[in-house]
């Protein structure tokens, strides 16, 4: 898999300090599993964060706690790495629970277009959603709020930035407008994530807005 | 915070041994293969003063802190044997530890994406090989590197990791649009990382 279209490096670097929110670091963490420069570019950014660990000032332990993680180091079990092999990015075939995209229960929003809702935590702001979208459909023009991802996990999409494909990302900044053009063939799905807390201005808002007039 | 920002601009002019990094991952390595408690020590005596201030510095009261260094300290016993030090020094998998801990517990949201991803850490996956070697010598140079940033990009970084502040917070607290927060953090990404591979 070739991978064209990869995430910001601002976005490297706020999900790897951890203060993306988690429907952003899903969709990033799908990515990041499709795409060996972007991890690598997370290592890095990791081990920026353990620096910066090991130069804080430091705030003593009390005796009795230091104590009592000793106490309880016999009762920890011993972690064994999850082996998961799959063609779904591992941390979406987690939120499905293994199920794949023909057993959801889509939602039909529009002509060629249904969404699934996929679950947050409850701390979570904004939205993660599957979105599928039939082959040679036209999205509106629309222009992104910079606090969106979209992640192609099947077929793939055209605009002026390029060709989005399996495991191509759109990190876009705030100011770019375009109006992607599914491809002919097969029915394209993207894993879609937004902080916003309205779907004003969003993709799919855009995208939907003319069926729905939310 | 400006106080901070010195005190550790202060601390980063001072290059850090070498060799230290490798310490701390063959004490891990007795941890892992040995369940020796005495190197474990040293690693809690090391970090668990760090990743307190670092929950304390995110807005955990002393208790919780403790609370979430003990948590952190039992992770590194109990998943050591997942720690692999061609991948990054201990520093680094003790931070993504506390990282992940902070968003669980201080955020209530789910870390769980990072967790899913750690099988494809594994060393023969993608890891060109020079990059491996290189790596543990990268980390102990990152914090030279800190000091040479422009302050405004160092704290970027310092409102990122250490005080947790997302990206639009940030725009808000400094008075910037999004796009400028975006690329004064794109800049000091990549001029860390420019950094880092001049000294390689």
């Amino acid at each position: 898999m070739t991978i064209v279209h990869h995430l910001d490096d601002a976005t490297i670097l706020s999900y790897a300090a951890g203060t993306l929110g988690e429907a952003l670091s899903v969709a990033a963490a799908c990515h990041i599993s499709m795409c060996s420069e972007c991890r690598t570019a997370v290592r890095k950014a990791e081990a920026l964060g353990g620096e910066i660990l090991d130069d804080l000032e430091t705030i003593a332990i009390s005796d009795v706690r230091r104590a009592a993680t000793f106490a309880s180091l016999d009762d920890a079990r011993a972690a064994k790495p999850a082996v998961v092999k799959s063609d779904m990015p591992a941390p979406l075939q987690r939120l499905l629970g293994g199920q794949d995209f023909a057993q959801l229960r889509w939602r039909r929003k529009a002509p060629g277009v249904a969404i699934y809702e996929l679950p947050l935590s409850k701390g979570a702001k904004g939205s993660l959603k599957l979105l599928s979208i039939a082959s040679g459909m036209t999205m509106l023009e629309h222009g992104h709020g910079g606090e969106e991802l979209t992640l192609v996990l099947q077929g793939a999409f055209k605009d002026k930035v390029g060709r989005f494909a399996r495991g191509d990302i759109a990190d876009l900044d705030e100011d770019t407008e375009h109006c992607p053009v599914i491809e002919k063939g097969e029915t394209c799905i993207c894993l879609y994530a937004t902080e916003a807390p309205s779907h004003y201005k969003t993709l799919l808002g855009r995208l939907l807005q003319p069926f729905l007039k939310i | 915070m400006i106080a901070v920002l010195l005190r550790m601009a202060e601390k980063t002019h001072i290059p850090l041994p070498s060799s230290r990094q490798d310490d701390f991952a063959a004490l891990m390595f007795r941890v892992a293969n040995a369940r020796d408690r005495a190197a474990f020590a040293m690693i809690f005596d090391h970090f668990a003063p760090r990743v307190k201030s670092f929950m304390m510095r995110k807005g955990a009261s002393a208790e919780l802190a403790e609370d979430l260094v003990q948590e952190t300290m039992i992770a590194v016993w109990s998943k050591a044997t997942l720690y692999a030090p061609e991948r990054g020094a201990a520093s680094t998998w003790i931070f993504t530890i506390a990282r992940n801990l902070r968003i669980d517990r201080l955020r209530r949201e789910s870390s769980a994406y990072f967790t899913d991803l750690e099988d494809f850490d594994a060393p023969s996956d993608d890891v060109p090989g020079d990059e491996a070697l290189n790596r543990s010598q990268e980390d102990s140079q990152v914090a030279r590197a800190l000091a040479q940033i422009p302050p405004e990009q160092r704290e970027l970084l310092i409102l990122s990791y250490v005080e947790d502040v997302p990206q639009s917070m940030i725009a808000e607290r400094l008075n910037l649009p999004l796009g400028t927060v975006k690329s004064r953090m794109r800049l000091a990404y990549r001029r860390m990382r420019k950094l880092l591979e001049v000294v390689n």
